[in-house]
C-alpha cells in the first residue's frame, strides 16, 4: 500500500486529539500540559509538511521551521515560568493551580 | 456711613472666622477630629497652656475634683484675643456711627434709601438689596449696635475661659450683621434675608456648647418652633405680593389703602385680605417673639452663654417681631381684626409669661419669661396703634434687659457656674457692682419712676386703656396684672440672690466680682436704664412723634391714641407705679421679713403652685399633640417607607439582585487550568463549526 496524504492527515488528527485530551483530562502536572501543546503544534506541523509535500509548494515547510521555532521558544518559556513557580508555590500540581478561583 | 454700620459687623465676623479656622486647623492638623476627638487634649500644646481653660459646663465641676472625675482640658485657639479685639472694635465703630445717623435722621430728617445691587429678577418679581434709613430704622440701628457692642466687650470677660472665642465672636457679630440686615430692609424679602439669619445665628448660638445636650436640644427647639413662625411670614409675604405685585415697602404701602375690603381667597374660604396678611405676618412676628404658644423655644434658648442670651434673646432679635410690625404699620394700622389679635396675644403673654417668671429657679430663666412678659406689653402698645410707644419700650426695655442678663451672667461666673437662685444669697457685699447695677436694672424694668421703664411702661398701659379697640381693656387689665407680678418676681429674684444669708457656703466663699471688661458694660448699660427715658420720652410717646419718626410711621386718619393718651384718669396714670409698689411690698414681705412663707404658700396652693412651676404644662401638651405624631409619623416613614420600600425595590433591592448574578458567575471562575482549556476548545470548536455549516463567509 502506498502511504497518501490521508495517512499524514490521519496520524497528525490522532496527534492533535491526543494533545487535547492530554490537556483537559490531565489533573497531575503541568509539565505534561507544556507536551500536549507540543504535540497539538507537531499536529499542525505534519500537515503542514503533508500538504507541502502533496502540493509541491515549499512555503509550506518554511512554515513549518518557523513553527519548531516558536514552539521551542515557547516551550524554554512555560518551563521558566515553571521553575519559578516551582521556587514560590512549592508544587506545581494542576489542582494546586488555582490562584485564579473566582 | 450705612453701608459701615451695617457692613462692619460682617468684616468682623469674617475676620473672626478666618481665625477660627486657622485655628480648627491648627488644633487639629490631621484633618476632621475623629468622633473620641473631642476629649482629646493634644499633649505638647497643653503643657505650653498650663492654664488651659475646663470646658465651660463643667467649670463648676472640675473645680471640686471630688464629686465628678477630671475633665477634658483644652487650650485656647490661637489668635483668640485678635479676633476679639477687631470684631469688638469694628462694632464699636458701628456704634458711633449709629448714634450719628441717629441724630442725623431723627432730627435732621435725612432719610435715605442706599440702592446696593439688584438681587431676584423674574417676571413681575423685582427684589434689590437696599438699606432704607429712616427714623424707626435708626432708632433700631442704635438699639443693635450698642447692645452689641456692650455685649462684644463684655464677652471678653465672660468667655475668658472657653477656648473657642473666635467662632463665638465670629458668630456673635454676623448675628449683628444680619440684625443689621433686618433692621434696614427695604423690601419684605430681604426683611425675611435678615429675619432668617438672626435665626440661624440664634441656632448656632444656643448650640454653641454643642457638647451639652441639652444645648443642642434647645437650639434645635428654638430653629423648629421659628419655622412655624416663619412659615406664616412668608405666606403673608406672598399674599402681600399677590395683592400688590410687589414686595418693596414703599408700593405695598401705596398700595395698602386700596386693599381694604377686598377679600382673598384662602384655604377654600374668603376672607378679608388685609386681616389675613397681617395676622400671617403677625404670626411670624409670635415666632420670632416668642408670644403666647410659639414661646416655648425662649425660656430653653437660656441654655446658650450669658452674653448671647443679653443680646440675641433679650435686647435685639426677639424685638424683631415687635420691629415688624411697626415697620408695617401702615397695613397692621388698616386691620383692626388683626389688631385685636395683636393685643390679645400680646396681653396674654404679659401675663401668662409673668407668672411663670414667679415661681421660676433657675436665674436666667426668670429673666427669659420676663422678656416674654415684656415683649407682650410692645405687641399691646402695637396692638392698639401706639406704634411709637411699642418702639419706645423696644429701646428701653435693651438697655435694662441686656442689663440684666449680663449681671445674671456676672453672678453666674462668680458662682462658678451655678443656676438656682435657691443655692446663692447673700452675695450683697460680695458682688457690690453687680448687685447695684442689677437694682437698677430690676427698677427700670417695674417701672420705678424716673427710670427708662417707668415712660415706656405707663405709656403703654395708658395707651391700652384708651384704646378704642374692643381688645383695648383686656390688654390694660392684663399688663396691669403683669406690672405687679413682674416687680414680684425680679425682686424675688434680686432678694434670693443677694438678700438674706448664703445657703450655699463654699460657692459663697469663692465668689469673686467680675473683671473689668465685664464691669464696664454693666455700667454703661445701668445709665442707660436710668436715661433712656426722660429724654427720649417727647419723641416717642409725647407730641413730637409725628415729626421724629415722619413717615416711617403711619397712622391712620382714626387713630388719635397718642393725644387721647394724655387725658386718662389719675388712677389709671398711677395704677402701674401703685401695683409695682403693691409688688414690692408683697415680695418684702415674703423674701425678706418672713421667708418661710412662700413654702408655705407653696403647699398650701400645691396645684397652682405645680402648674405654674410646670410652665401652664405647654411643653408637655405641645409634646403630646405634635411631638410625639410626628416622631410616629417620622419613625413610619422611615421604617416603612424608606427603609422597606424606597430602599427594598431600590437600590438595595437592584444590588441584591446584582449580587445573585455575580454569586453564580463567581462560580464559574473555578481557577483549574484545564477548565479554562476546555472552555476555549468548545470555543474553539463552536465557532469553526459555525464557520463551516452555519452561514457562509465570503
Amino acid at each position: 500500500m502506498t502511504i497518501g496524504l490521508g495517512h499524514y492527515l490521519t496520524v497528525a488528527a490522532i496527534l492533535f486529539t491526543i494533545g487535547i485530551f492530554g490537556i483537559f483530562l490531565n489533573r497531575k502536572n503541568v509539565i505534561i500540559i507544556l507536551m500536549s501543546i507540543e504535540l497539538i503544534l507537531l499536529a499542525g506541523n505534519i500537515n503542514l509538511v503533508a500538504f507541502s509535500a502533496f502540493l509541491g509548494d515549499l512555503v509550506g515547510q518554511v512554515y513549518a521551521l518557523l513553527v519548531l521555532t516558536v514552539a521551542a521558544a515557547e516551550t524554554a518559556i512555560g518551563l521558566s515560568i515553571l521553575v519559578a513557580y516551582y521556587r514560590n508555590r512549592g508544587s506545581i500540581a494542576v489542582e494546586d493551580v488555582n490562584l485564579m478561583k473566582g | 456711613m450705612y453701608y459701615a454700620i451695617v457692613f462692619l459687623p460682617l468684616l468682623g465676623a469674617v475676620i473672626a472666622a478666618l481665625i477660627a479656622l486657622v485655628g480648627a486647623r491648627a488644633r487639629h492638623p490631621g484633618g476632621p477630629p475623629d468622633v473620641g476627638a473631642k476629649n482629646h487634649a493634644q499633649g505638647p500644646v497643653e503643657e505650653n497652656h498650663p492654664r488651659a481653660a475646663p470646658s465651660p459646663d463643667s467649670a463648676h465641676a472640675a473645680l471640686d475634683a471630688s464629686h465628678s472625675e477630671p475633665q477634658p482640658l483644652q487650650p485656647p485657639a490661637a489668635g483668640s484675643r485678635s479676633a476679639e479685639l477687631v470684631t469688638t472694635v469694628f462694632l464699636f465703630a458701628s456704634l458711633l456711627l449709629s448714634w450719628l445717623a441717629f441724630v442725623d435722621v431723627g432730627f435732621g430728617h435725612h432719610d435715605s434709601r442706599v440702592a446696593l445691587f439688584p438681587w431676584i429678577v423674574a417676571g413681575d418679581l423685582k427684589v434689590d438689596w437696599a438699606l432704607r434709613i429712616d427714623t424707626l430704622t435708626a432708632v433700631m440701628l442704635v438699639v443693635v449696635t450698642t447692645i452689641s457692642a456692650f455685649v462684644h466687650l463684655y464677652s471678653i470677660g465672660y468667655m475668658e475661659e472657653d477656648p473657642y472665642r473666635p467662632r463665638f465672636f465670629s458668630y456673635l457679630s454676623l448675628f449683628t450683621f444680619a440684625m443689621l440686615m433686618l433692621v434696614t430692609a427695604d423690601n419684605l424679602v430681604q426683611l425675611f434675608f435678615g429675619w432668617e439669619g438672626v435665626g440661624l445665628m440664634s441656632y448656632l448660638l444656643i448650640g454653641f456648647w454643642y457638647h451639652k445636650p441639652e444645648a443642642n436640644a434647645a437650639a434645635i427647639k428654638a430653629f423648629i418652633v421659628n419655622r412655624v413662625g416663619d412659615f406664616g411670614f412668608s405666606l403673608g409675604i406672598f399674599a402681600v405680593f399677590m395683592m400688590t405685585g410687589a414686595v418693596d415697602l414703599d408700593t405695598v404701602f401705596a398700595q395698602a389703602p386700596a386693599l381694604t375690603g377686598k377679600s382673598i381667597h384662602f384655604l377654600s374660604w374668603n376672607v378679608d385680605a388685609l386681616t389675613l396678611i397681617c395676622l400671617l405676618l403677625f404670626m411670624g412676628a409670635m415666632g420670632k417673639s416668642a408670644q403666647f404658644l410659639l414661646h416655648t423655644w425662649l425660656p430653653d434658648a437660656m441654655e446658650g452663654p450669658t452674653p448671647v442670651s443679653a443680646l440675641i434673646h433679650a435686647a435685639t432679635m426677639v424685638t424683631a417681631g415687635v420691629f415688624m410690625v411697626a415697620r408695617l404699620s401702615p397695613l397692621f394700622d388698616l386691620a383692626p381684626h388683626a389688631q385685636s389679635f395683636v393685643i390679645f396675644i400680646g396681653g396674654t403673654t404679659a401675663f401668662f409669661a409673668a407668672t411663670i417668671g414667679v415661681v421660676q429657679n433657675d436665674i436666667k430663666r426668670i429673666v427669659a419669661y420676663s422678656t416674654c412678659s415684656q415683649l407682650g406689653y410692645m405687641f399691646v402698645a402695637m396692638g392698639t396703634g401706639a406704634y411709637s410707644i411699642g418702639m419706645f419700650h423696644l429701646f428701653t426695655h435693651a438697655f435694662f434687659k441686656a442689663l440684666l442678663f449680663l449681671c445674671c451672667g456676672s453672678v453666674i461666673t462668680a458662682m462658678h457656674h451655678e443656676q438656682d437662685i435657691r443655692h446663692m444669697g447673700g452675695l450683697k457685699d460680695k458682688l457690690p457692682v453687680t448687685y447695684w447695677t442689677m437694682v437698677i436694672g430690676a427698677l427700670a424694668l417695674t417701672g420705678f419712676p424716673l427710670t427708662a421703664g417707668y415712660f415706656s411702661k405707663d405709656a403703654i398701659m395708658e395707651a391700652a386703656y384708651v384704646s378704642t379697640n374692643p381688645m383695648g381693656l383686656y390688654g390694660f387689665g392684663t399688663t396691669a396684672i403683669a406690672a405687679a407680678l413682674t416687680a414680684i418676681y425680679i425682686w424675688r429674684l434680686i432678694f434670693m440672690t443677694f438678700h438674706g444669708s448664703p445657703r450655699d457656703r463654699r460657692h459663697y466663699d469663692e465668689a469673686r466680682e467680675s473683671p473689668i471688661t465685664m464691669l464696664i458694660p454693666l455700667g454703661f448699660l445701668a445709665a442707660g436704664s436710668i436715661f433712656a427715658g426722660y429724654p427720649f420720652r417727647d419723641l416717642f410717646a409725647g407730641h413730637a412723634v409725628s415729626e421724629f419718626f415722619g413717615d416711617s410711621l403711619k397712622f391712620a386718619a382714626s387713630n388719635h391714641i397718642l393725644d387721647e393718651m394724655h387725658h386718662i384718669p389719675l388712677v389709671v396714670a398711677l395704677a402701674p407705679t401703685l401695683l409695682m409698689a403693691l409688688g414690692f411690698a408683697i415680695t418684702w414681705e415674703f423674701y425678706i421679713r418672713r421667708p418661710e412663707l412662700p413654702a408655705e404658700l407653696a403647699r398650701q396652693q400645691q396645684p397652682l403652685y405645680k402648674f405654674l412651676l410646670n410652665k401652664w404644662y405647654f411643653d408637655e401638651i405641645y409634646d403630646f399633640l405634635f411631638v410625639r405624631p410626628t416622631l410616629w409619623l417620622a419613625r413610619v416613614l422611615w421604617k416603612y417607607g424608606d427603609g422597606w420600600t424606597i430602599d427594598g425595590l431600590g437600590p438595595d433591592g437592584i444590588s441584591a439582585r446584582v449580587l445573585d448574578v455575580t454569586r453564580g458567575v463567581v462560580r464559574l471562575q473555578t481557577g483549574y487550568l484545564y477548565h479554562y482549556a476546555f472552555a476555549m476548545l468548545i470555543g474553539v470548536a463552536a465557532l469553526i463549526t459555525w464557520f463551516m455549516f452555519g452561514g457562509r463567509v465570503s
